[in-house]
């Protein structure tokens, strides 16, 4: 399992690192899917099956797939590769490398020196949902106005 | 039963937010920052599930399920903001978007 | 009848008050009704006072309309004292104030702004009656500049000339100088002595303060210094000449009976704080004795006849210093009423002619007026020997006081009534040049006499008072007694008397020789050589207006002109010329960019971390 960890990590990391360097839209939304892919097996690892399904289904199938609906609804075609290429000159990764550089070195600075070693117990389904519908029943009334709220949004603002 | 240091995942989730940042600071095409911004949630979220399975309760991945549903509200409203943009500028390039300077 | 005190400058400021805020409306005859008959009544109400206070026990009294100011330790009422010698400023201003008036019934009675030179008039006599009235220094102060503005007011009435407003200003400007002064001694007084009710300053002066110390002398000095400038001496009598702009009821009114005579009342009523300092004293005479020998030879050269009296205004003030100077508080006083009566009388008289000749000025461009207006040559003649001291008008009994008084006081009072004498020689010489010129002679300039009852009753009362005032007995005795020795039998030989009675005549037998029978030629003096220089020396005063241009005009306007750009506003220019870059600094951060935004979002949260961190 520590391994399947440290594995899931690993590819999460790399994936991710690929998409910022892809010149095709629809390669680096691949590369996202693998990343969010592994996320879930992450969390899995972790004790939390319950997220990682939620992951798997959620963010990497509806989003993602929003995400390539929107992007072949644009139509943007070959243009957009030699687009992309020209935009991503060399000189505009310093200023942002540099800036997240030094927010990673406080973040890790922060999280430093919490060392305890977390005895993994499985936090199932069956708890989550105890919880969701005990105490936190008006976070999920909330969530379903807010998603309420980004449909018919999303649906003023799509149209012609 | 096995343990893992869970510092790790909070590290993993530290630089996942930091390689969504970059993705945000540098790419140009609209529709990358918007990737860009989807990882950085999805950072927040691991972070959420990690610190609950060390206290090993779910209040940490309820948090990630609200994450999620906000992710995905998000992403429908800027999406179709996406489209409007196209319809208007025939471009998605996120420097067309400048008129409100002083 | 005391206790309707306030009536006395309250009529004229009643009558002030009607004619301000009616603004001209009212019909020609009801404001000459109004505005001298408001002043008449005020004569009647200072006889009545005057009897009272005549009457009274211990020769003074005093009324407390309100407080007007209190505050700590200080405290100023508006109060009236009065004695002697309030007694005879209340019944010469209002008397000869009345005369004017209605003088300039009949003067004015052709200008549109008839009604708000009415006003004026009345304003200022309200205020100079305040300020002889004044129970302390401040509500004298009152009064002073109020007389101040009003000479202002009146002496720039035809302001759509423009030098009749430049001689406005100049009167006001170089009078504040005097006021700056006599304001500055107001807080020595009350600083020193806690009060400035006159009669306790004179009582805690004497007690604390030694003859000649310090705090004495400068106080003295203060108020000298405003007394030179309401009264125009030196230095600052460069104001009264051009002053003559005004129309000739006010030049009689104010500068020669009364406002230029505030001074001299000031020194009479501060009397014991100038006997403290008997150096202040000293240089009070020597001031009045210069004054009236520059003016004098001034007097000499001029030609506008307005102009000639003004000169003899500011020597005769002279003559009256020289009698403060040397304690002979009584005969100056007695001297400034007599003034008051023939000044009066020759400035109207002046007018008349003036106006009867269509507002000509040059005196040798008239001449031969002697037929033709005879009320003015009449007046001329008994008002210029009144001027002249001859025998038995009321200026000899006046003026021959103060120059005993002056011989009698010994050490430099020799050489004080030696210039007295030499002063009565060239007064009498100046004064009846000025009547053989314009009365005498070829008539240049034929004229009708236009005369009515309203100009010409005043001339007659003012040339019997010019004739016979010398014989009133003035009652400041008491207001005096303290230290002065009054009427005394003057121990002076007949060789003195004769001289001050001979001088005068020889002047008029001089300037008889030289302007009626031309036996000596005045143009082949003034001709050429030094004559010519004197003349031309003597004819722009001394040269005193270009000092004054030099020393004080020229530099002000140059540093006015460095300093056009004004450099003190320039600093609050930097205040906005500040939150202007800073505010453009600001828009700069503003670029429209969206990654711009998200970068300067990161940094924001990087500086919070730190922050956080770090505490």
């Amino acid at each position: 399992m520590i391994v399947l960890f440290y594995l899931a990590a690993a590819i999460a990391l790399i994936s991710t690192i690929a998409v910022l360097f892809q010149r095709n839209i629809v390669h680096g939304l691949i590369y996202l899917i693998l990343s969010l892919l592994s996320v879930a097996v992450v969390f899995y690892t972790f004790g939390a099956p319950f997220a990682a399904m939620l992951e798997a289904i959620v963010y990497a199938g509806a989003i993602m797939v929003l995400f390539l609906f929107v992007i072949m609804m644009l139509n943007l075609g070959l243009r957009s590769r030699e687009q992309e290429n020209s935009w991503l000159s060399n000189g505009i990764w310093i200023a942002p490398v540099i800036m997240s550089g030094i927010l990673l070195i406080q973040l890790l600075n922060v999280i430093r020196g919490q060392s305890q070693d977390a005895v993994i117990v499985e936090v199932g389904v069956r708890e989550v949902g105890l919880m969701l519908f005990g105490p936190y029943v008006l976070a999920v009334e909330i969530a379903s106005i807010l998603l309420l709220a980004g449909l018919i949004g999303a649906y003023h603002l799509a149209k012609k | 039963m096995y343990s893992i240091p869970f510092e790790h995942g909070l590290i993993l989730a530290a630089s996942l937010f930091a390689l969504g940042l970059i993705g945000v600071l540098t790419r140009r095409n609209v529709v990358f920052v918007l990737m860009s911004l989807e990882i950085m949630l999805n950072a927040c979220g691991l972070a959420f599930v990690v610190v609950s399975a060390r206290w090993q309760h779910a209040d940490g991945q309820i948090m990630f399920l609200m994450i999620l549903t906000l992710a995905a509200a998000e992403v429908a409203v800027g999406l179709g903001l996406i489209i409007q943009m196209f319809r208007r500028f025939k471009t998605v390039d996120l420097n067309v978007l400048s008129q409100m300077k002083g | 009848m005391l206790d309707l005190i306030w009536l006395l400058p309250g009529f004229p400021l009643a009558g002030f008050l009607i004619l301000a805020l009616t603004g001209g409306r009212l019909p020609k005859n009801i404001v000459a009704i109004v505005g001298a008959g408001s002043v008449g009544l005020a004569f009647l109400v200072a006889v009545l006072a005057s009897i009272e206070v005549l009457n009274s026990s211990d020769g003074h009294l005093s009324r407390t309309l309100w407080t007007w100011m209190a505050a700590g330790d200080f405290q100023a009422d508006f109060s009236f004292y009065l004695d002697g010698l309030t007694v005879v400023m209340i019944l010469v201003i209002s008397g000869v104030g009345f005369l004017i008036h209605l003088y300039s019934t009949g003067f004015m009675i052709e200008d549109p702004s008839y009604s708000r030179f009415f006003a004026y008039m009345n304003l200022f006599v309200a205020s100079m009656l305040i300020l002889v009235l004044a129970d302390n220094l401040v509500l004298l102060y009152l009064g002073w500049e109020g007389v101040g503005l009003c000479s202002y007011l009146l002496i720039g009435f035809w302001y759509e000339n423009p030098a009749n407003g430049y001689a406005a200003r100049k009167a006001f400007v170089v009078t504040r100088v005097g006021d700056t002064s006599m304001a500055i001694g107001l807080f020595l007084l009350f600083s020193q002595l806690g009060t400035l009710n006159i009669q306790d300053l004179m009582v805690n002066a004497e007690q604390q303060w030694q003859v000649g110390s310090g705090v004495a002398v400068a106080a003295a000095l203060l108020l000298l210094g405003g007394a030179v400038g309401k009264s125009a001496q030196l230095p600052l009598q460069t104001w009264l000449p051009d002053a003559m702009a005004g129309p000739t009821p006010i030049s009689a009114l104010i500068h020669a009976a009364t406002m230029v005579t505030a001074g001299v009342y000031l020194i009479a009523r501060t009397h014991i704080l100038f006997e403290l300092a008997p150096d202040v004293q000293a240089l009070v005479a020597w001031v009045g004795l210069i004054t009236l020998l520059m003016a004098g030879f001034t007097a000499l050269t001029q030609h506008d006849i307005k102009r000639i009296l003004a000169y003899s205004t500011i020597s005769q003030i002279g003559y009256m210093f020289l009698g403060l100077g040397v304690g002979a508080w009584s005969a100056s006083i007695f001297h400034l009423m007599t003034h008051a009566f023939f000044k009066a009388l020759l400035f109207l008289a002046a007018g008349t002619v003036i106006l009867s000749l269509h507002h000509e000025h040059n005196i040798f461009k008239m001449g031969g007026m002697r037929k033709h207006l005879p009320f003015a040559f009449w007046s001329f003649i008994i008002g210029s020997a009144a001027l002249t001291a001859l025998p038995f008008t009321s200026g000899y009994f006046s003026k021959d006081e103060i120059l005993l008084a002056a011989l009698e006081s010994g050490g430099s009072g020799t050489i004080l009534w030696l210039g007295g004498v030499i002063g009565a020689f060239f007064t009498a010489v100046y004064s009846f040049r000025l009547v053989f010129v314009v009365f005498f002679g070829e008539c240049h300039h034929p004229a009708k006499e236009k005369t009515g009852f309203s100009m010409a009753a005043p001339l007659v009362i003012l040339a019997i008072l010019a004739l016979v005032g010398g014989f009133i007995h003035i009652p400041v005795d008491a207001v005096f007694a303290h230290g002065e020795a009054v009427h005394e039998e003057h121990h002076v030989s007949i060789l003195v008397h004769g001289l001050m009675i001979a001088v005068p005549i020889i002047g008029v037998i001089v300037s008889y020789l030289f302007f009626y029978s031309k036996t000596f030629s005045a143009d082949k003096l003034a001709g050429s050589g030094i004559g010519a220089s004197l003349h031309k020396f003597w004819f722009n005063h001394w040269g005193m207006d270009r000092l004054y241009d030099t020393l004080f005009v020229i530099p002000y306007m140059f540093l006015a002109r460095i300093n056009r750009k004004d450099l003190i506003d320039q600093f609050f220019g930097l205040i906005v010329w500040a939150s202007r870059v800073s505010s453009s600094l600001a828009v700069k951060t503003q670029t429209g960019q969206i990654r711009w935004y998200a970068a300067s979002v990161v940094a924001g949260v990087i500086v919070l971390l730190a922050i956080g961190a770090l505490l």
